[in-house]
């Protein structure tokens, strides 16, 4: 079983939502996906201030084996992106809850975050499609 | 008969197999709205004795006119050893193959062809090839509104001066995309991009197209259109004639910064004039976008035991691993044209090339020069092209070429009426082409039945046309 953190709340297309002392969401992919996708080569990062509604792309990283989309979690703004993965996308096999995050929103209402996966719900999930 | 090596038996347990009843079953998510019911129009087959006629009988009504054509396909020498090669086996290919790093000699040619092209363009990387100029220019055009982000902007500047007929292509391709093609003027004085008219753009864009040449064959201010595109937020795509590039400026050495897509059509390249084609478009690019770009690329790389080799790369922007979002739905290359191309550049080399180029505009000057001195022939855009040029006439165009074309001429293209002049003051307009492959006798006998046909039509006699005498009194000035 991979590394899932308690603190953090996910979403079933496999990225993690970290929620901020200043009320932003950090979001990146878990350290399951990074071990599906394989070695990062590129990301595409949003700009600052696009925005998004939930479960829009937003993102896309690619690996040696493929390119995957990566998904808003919830509606929001964007107000900072990891310009470090430009240079080095490995950042993401390397850390991919620290390091390796991918962009920062601002979300648009409060209570949008109970829509997201608990670490045990994500668990699950993680141990249903490997099966 | 078509050649399915599959037994109605086999055909049946397959269908089974997948719980169908029919072959007709599986094309079931197709509405019936969108098929084609019926397909009368198309004559039942034929013997291979009966085809083989007709194809030949077809191929004779080309004949070998004196072609003074262009407008976007062009007549130049190509070596004899150029098909020679070509077309043996280990080539004659039409497509990049499946599994191609088996294919290592393919996938060196096609190495090779990116790197004469990237050199040509002065850009940092080539695909390895689209299938045709036009659309090639569609997929620049697709390709800036992806990269141009920071624009917000799905408006593309396409000066009317681009060739019709790729304007036209563009407009099919990505119209149903929500791109809107802005037409921007070109000046009647000299027929290259009005620089007012594009001054007067306030609204965000994500490229501007310039052709070089433009379509009238004449010669655009590059380095001033690109530094202003840059400066207003857009991309440049430069839309360029391989062979003129040999004596102009490469597209990544425009203006401060270079153009960031250069697309073109290859055709000029070894591949001949055969009734439209095949032909080969190319593109290249900033580094910065090769993401972005269209169709496959080849990559030299090393094995395991480091020895060098060929490989498709960045294949993740494709269609078979990208799906829906694949940057483009291109999955090949124009295999045997991309071939005829790097034997032609290999052929001439960057001296040869230089040449037929200065051989193009040499020609091109002399007819110029005659036709000078042709009564009821106007240059409404001046004598500062690369080797096509625009004449207006005092009478007919369609006239005119009919009349050549019984003397086993192809004059040139009617542009008649397609563009937006200022003033009516030139009606009949013709567009003429002139390569290394013209004489003087066969400019001269040219000018000589242009200017009968010209009198003729006019119902004026045939005056003594004194071109020769004129010619001389012109050089004496």
């Amino acid at each position: 079983m991979s590394d899932i953190p308690q603190e953090l709340k996910y979403t079933a297309s496999h990225e993690w939502v970290r929620l901020e002392e200043d009320g932003s969401l950090t979001i990146g992919i878990t350290e399951h996906a990074q071990g599906l996708l394989g070695d990062m080569v590129f990301v595409e990062l949003p700009d600052i201030g696009d925005e998004f509604e939930a479960e829009q792309d937003c993102a896309v990283v690619e690996s040696v084996k493929a390119a995957s989309d990566i998904y808003c979690p919830i509606e929001g703004e964007i107000i900072a992106v990891n310009e470090e993965l430009e240079d080095s996308p490995e950042q993401i096999n390397v850390n991919a809850y620290h390091e390796g995050w991918l962009f920062r929103i601002q979300p648009l209402k409060e209570d949008d975050l109970d829509g997201l996966m608990s670490p045990e719900d994500y668990a699950a999930l993680v141990e249903s499609e490997s099966n | 008969m078509p050649y399915i090596p599959h037994t109605p038996d086999e055909v049946q347990q397959m269908l089974a197999a997948i719980g169908v009843d029919s072959i007709d079953d599986l094309f079931d998510e197709i509405p019936q709205a969108l098929r084609c019911a019926s397909l009368t129009a198309i004559p039942a087959g034929q013997s291979e004795m009966l085809v083989q006629r007709l194809l030949s009988e077809k191929a004779l009504l080309d004949g070998t006119p004196m072609c003074f054509a262009g407008g976007g396909a062009y007549e130049h020498h190509i070596p004899a050893a150029l098909w020679e090669i070509a077309t043996r086996g280990e080539f004659y290919s039409a497509y990049t193959p499946y599994q191609a790093e088996a294919s290592q000699g393919t996938l060196q040619v096609i190495y090779e062809f990116q790197s004469m092209i990237a050199s040509l363009t002065a850009m940092d990387i080539s695909n390895a090839s689209l299938y045709d100029g036009a659309s090639g220019l569609a997929e620049a055009v697709l390709m800036a509104v992806r990269a141009n982000r920071k624009a917000k902007s799905k408006r593309i500047l396409m000066p009317e001066n681009v060739s019709p007929v790729y304007r036209q292509v563009v407009e099919t391709i990505v119209k149903n995309q929500g791109i809107t093609l802005e037409l921007i003027n070109f000046d009647p004085a000299s027929g290259t991009i009005d620089m007012s008219t594009l001054s007067a753009q306030s609204e965000p864009f994500a490229a501007l197209v310039i052709p070089q040449p433009d379509y009238f064959g004449s010669i655009e201010e590059v380095h001033q259109l690109t530094d202003w595109a840059h400066e207003h937020g857009g991309l440049v795509i430069a839309q360029v004639n391989p062979i003129a590039l040999a004596l102009f400026e490469a597209p990544g050495n425009w203006g401060a910064e270079g153009a960031d897509i250069a697309v073109g059509e290859g055709q000029p390249l070894g591949v001949p004039l055969s009734s439209g084609g095949p032909y080969i478009g190319f593109i290249a690019c900033k580094q910065k976008l090769v993401r972005q770009m269209p169709g496959r690329i080849v990559g030299r790389t090393v094995d395991l035991d480091g020895k060098s080799g060929f490989t498709l790369t960045l294949q993740a922007r494709e269609q078979h691993i990208r799906r829906s979002k694949a940057t483009s739905n291109i999955c090949t290359n124009q295999g045997l044209m991309a071939t005829a191309v790097t034997l032609y550049l290999a052929f001439l080399g960057a001296d040869g090339l230089q040449k037929v180029a200065a051989a193009c505009v040499a020609n091109t000057q002399k007819l110029i020069a005659r036709l000078e001195t042709v009564p009821g022939i106007e240059f409404p855009f001046g004598r500062h092209v690369f080797h096509e040029f625009v004449v207006s006439l005092d009478v007919d165009v369609n006239r005119v070429l009919e009349s050549l074309a019984e003397q086993d001429i192809v004059g040139g293209i009617n542009i008649s009426g397609q563009f937006s002049l200022a003033n009516n003051a030139c009606e009949n307009l013709l567009l003429i082409c002139v390569t290394e492959t013209k004489t003087e006798d066969e400019l001269h006998f040219f000018t000589r039945t242009l200017n009968d046909v010209l009198c003729r039509l006019r119902g004026s006699q045939p005056d003594d046309h004194q071109e020769e005498e004129q010619l001389r009194r012109n050089n004496d000035d």
